[in-house]
């Protein structure tokens, strides 16, 4: 069985952004303008925590990146009414947009804060019209939304593996910030093969999942502890 | 209240409901404009997309939840304390039982419009109903959304027939007397129909009384477990703070507080716009003052546990939404609830004298907004504070989200004058049976031949 999963070696991790902009333009997320913004409102389906260890001078600033850790034991999922948000057979924790009536439950319950809701209708102004992803859905105001780990790349990958009667091969899948991360500290791949290297990293002694102590089973890790 | 006068004192219950009075249509049109601001800021909000609101990321339940959990609490004045009183046969419970099952229907009904006023897509709300269609749209019952539907509906049909019931009689006495006055008239025609067909023989007695006692007995258990369950929309969720094995009993202690206290506030301005001191005499308010304050005490013990065992647990993340209350940004709000909820009530409540129609009126007014801001702090204080600190943040309301709280309160008022002008606020028939069985002691109670619709002609 396939459970897609990804690591994060947080050390890393230069805090560039990059994965944050490639999620944007992969996903047609929303940019909400400076006002919206400044409300809270801004929409990125992963983003850069940034903490700092030490006191000035001797400080040492560390990036996290946070997204949708895709979660076992989903606390946003059992909140739902109307079930616009459950667990597919993949392992994906997957948002049925056409269902969704915006309780905004799922968000509240989620220990991540990685759920975005769709306060107006979406507005790309122009040029980013012209770059959305025909792959990707386009989510109406009053809906929730979040990292999908990419699924459409997913879905691609498995129809041509399928047209060319094989298994779709580790790292043949990349998700958008995986692709884009300079410092290639994002793998994605399927946690159950054991050979894949995501599987491997998962092992590694670095290996934590976030905030581990709610039981929520992450499928993302993160890989720290060096320097 | 002595018997061969009460027919003088009904005269001031009748009196709303016969002909036009001004200053209840004074009333009605004010709080009629309240409902059209309620009404134009969600047309508002719906056309303009749920973003004019001030709820944002991570406050994603605001003002809505919290009038939710409001007026669904104030709901709890009416049937419950009424059940409760009808079931331990508290005699001074008769003047009481109307005026506070009224307050509970309308209330919820108001508590029931904010789940939709809060959706992000209110015109498919009834994706939430389980209606089987080839869409295959069922909803999720494990959702605690989905526990607050059907326990709100089961307790709003329930209050409506436990309002009802009692009202027969009553209808039929106007409807005897409107025959006689003015039988052609519109209002006359709805009293004939709300009696249905109400004659007073014993067989009808007979099945009233059953239902009513079959109501009070059912009801309570129901109210009960409405308000656990609402609690539990917080309780199920693991944040910081709502994740509570006491918030079942302690919102059902904290709606029971502050339904007293829109009790005791109605009844003030009952008797003072109506002129029925006769009915709500001090005695009433004494030992509602009673209650009241027993129920201050409650309400601070749970509050006092809820906040120790956070303190004392001393978990991280619960302490950041702990230290926001007690010396942080929520702090104004937390000790004004504290002065409001504890303070005042057991300065003034635990005396004769502070017990007063006034005295009482006054603390529930405080209550009411102690008990409203409580709320606020359990909806935004928690959800301000993530677990993620990096994503921290800050909740402030539009007029979109005040304006509907202030017009949810001119819906209330709008549909109480409406009330007063259709129905007799005191129990006509039920003072009457309670004069009946002080005038002639009988050991086995009411007496079932006790005919209004008789008496009258």
């Amino acid at each position: 069985m396939t459970r897609w999963g990804m690591a994060i070696d947080v050390d890393r991790c230069t805090g560039c952004g990059a994965c944050a902009v490639a999620c944007h333009a992969e996903n047609n997320i929303q940019t909400v303008g400076e006002v919206e913004a400044a409300k809270g409102r801004a929409m990125h389906w992963l983003r850069i925590e940034r903490y700092y260890e030490g006191t000035f001078p001797d400080i040492k600033a560390r990036f996290m990146p946070v997204l949708c850790q895709q979660c076992g034991h989903a606390p946003c999922e059992p909140v739902c009414p109307v079930y616009a948000t459950y667990r597919t057979p993949e392992g994906l924790n997957a948002m049925v947009y056409a269902r969704c009536i915006g309780t905004r439950y799922c968000a509240n319950n989620c220990p991540y804060t990685v759920r975005f809701f769709n306060w107006f209708t979406p507005e790309f102004p122009t040029p980013l019209e012209r770059q959305l992803n025909p792959s990707v859905s386009v989510r109406p105001a009053g809906v929730m939304e979040k990292c999908t780990f990419c699924v459409q790349r997913i879905q691609d990958a498995q129809e041509v593996a399928a047209q060319e009667e094989r298994e779709v091969r580790d790292g043949e899948i990349r998700t958008a910030c995986s692709q884009s991360c300079p410092a290639q500290a994002i793998t994605f791949g399927d946690l159950d093969d054991a050979s894949s290297l995501v599987a491997q990293l998962a092992h590694s002694d670095r290996a934590s999942h976030l905030l581990e102590d709610l039981s929520t089973e992450p499928s993302v890790i993160y890989l720290a502890g060096g320097r | 209240m002595a018997g061969p006068a009460a027919s003088v004192h009904e005269e001031a219950l009748l009196k709303p409901l016969v002909g036009f009075r001004p200053k209840l249509f004074l009333g009605s049109l004010l709080t009629g404009g309240l409902v059209g601001l309620l009404f134009y800021a969600w047309g508002f909000q719906i056309v303009n997309d749920i973003g004019v609101a001030g709820i944002t990321r991570p406050v994603f339940w605001g003002f809505y939840i919290v009038n939710f959990v409001f007026w669904i609490g104030i709901s709890h004045a009416g049937t419950l304390i009424s059940a409760i009183l009808r079931v331990t046969q508290a005699e001074w419970r008769r003047p009481v039982t109307r005026c506070a099952e009224a307050i509970t229907t309308f209330a919820l009904m108001i508590g029931g419009l904010f789940p939709l006023i809060h959706l992000g897509r209110p015109w498919i709300f009834w994706y939430m109903v389980p209606i089987p269609t080839d869409r295959g749209i069922w909803p999720n019952f494990r959702s605690p959304l989905m526990w607050d539907i059907m326990a709100i509906t089961t307790y709003l049909i329930g209050s409506v027939m436990y309002l009802l019931l009692p009202m027969i009689p009553d209808f039929a006495i106007i409807r005897d007397r409107m025959m006689r006055e003015s039988p052609k008239s519109l209002k006359t025609l709805f009293f004939r129909v709300a009696a249905l067909g109400w004659r007073g023989t014993p067989q009808q007695w007979f099945s009233l009384e059953a239902g009513i006692k079959t109501m009070a007995v059912v009801i309570i258990p129901v109210a009960v477990s409405v308000h656990t369950i609402v609690s539990w929309d917080f309780a199920m969720a693991i944040q910081p703070m709502w994740h509570s094995t006491i918030f079942g009993p302690y919102f059902v202690v904290g709606a029971i507080y502050s339904g007293v206290a829109v009790l005791m506030l109605a009844m003030y301005l009952l008797r003072r716009g109506l002129h029925i001191e006769q009915y709500l005499n001090d005695k009433v308010f004494n030992n509602l003052g009673l209650m009241f304050l027993a129920f201050a005490m409650l309400w601070s013990y749970f509050t006092f546990a809820e906040h120790l065992t956070v303190w004392y647990g001393n978990e991280h993340s619960e302490r950041i939404v702990f230290d926001a209350r007690i010396d942080g940004r929520f702090s104004g709000f937390f000790w004004t609830m504290i002065v409001v909820n504890t303070v005042i009530p057991f300065l003034v409540l635990p005396w004769r004298k502070g017990r007063s129609p006034l005295g009482t009126a006054i603390v529930g007014f405080g209550v009411l907004i102690g008990m409203w801001i409580e709320r606020y702090l359990i909806v935004v204080g928690t959800l301000s504070f993530p677990r993620l600190t990096y994503t921290e943040g800050f909740y402030s309301p539009t007029w979109v989200e005040v304006g509907i709280l202030i017009g949810s309160v001119g819906l209330f008022g709008f549909l109480y004058f409406t009330f007063i002008q259709l129905a007799p606020i005191v129990s006509l028939w039920e003072v009457r049976e309670g004069e009946h069985i002080k005038n002639r002691p009988a050991p086995h109670g009411a007496s079932p031949a006790l005919n209004p619709a008789e008496k009258e002609a």
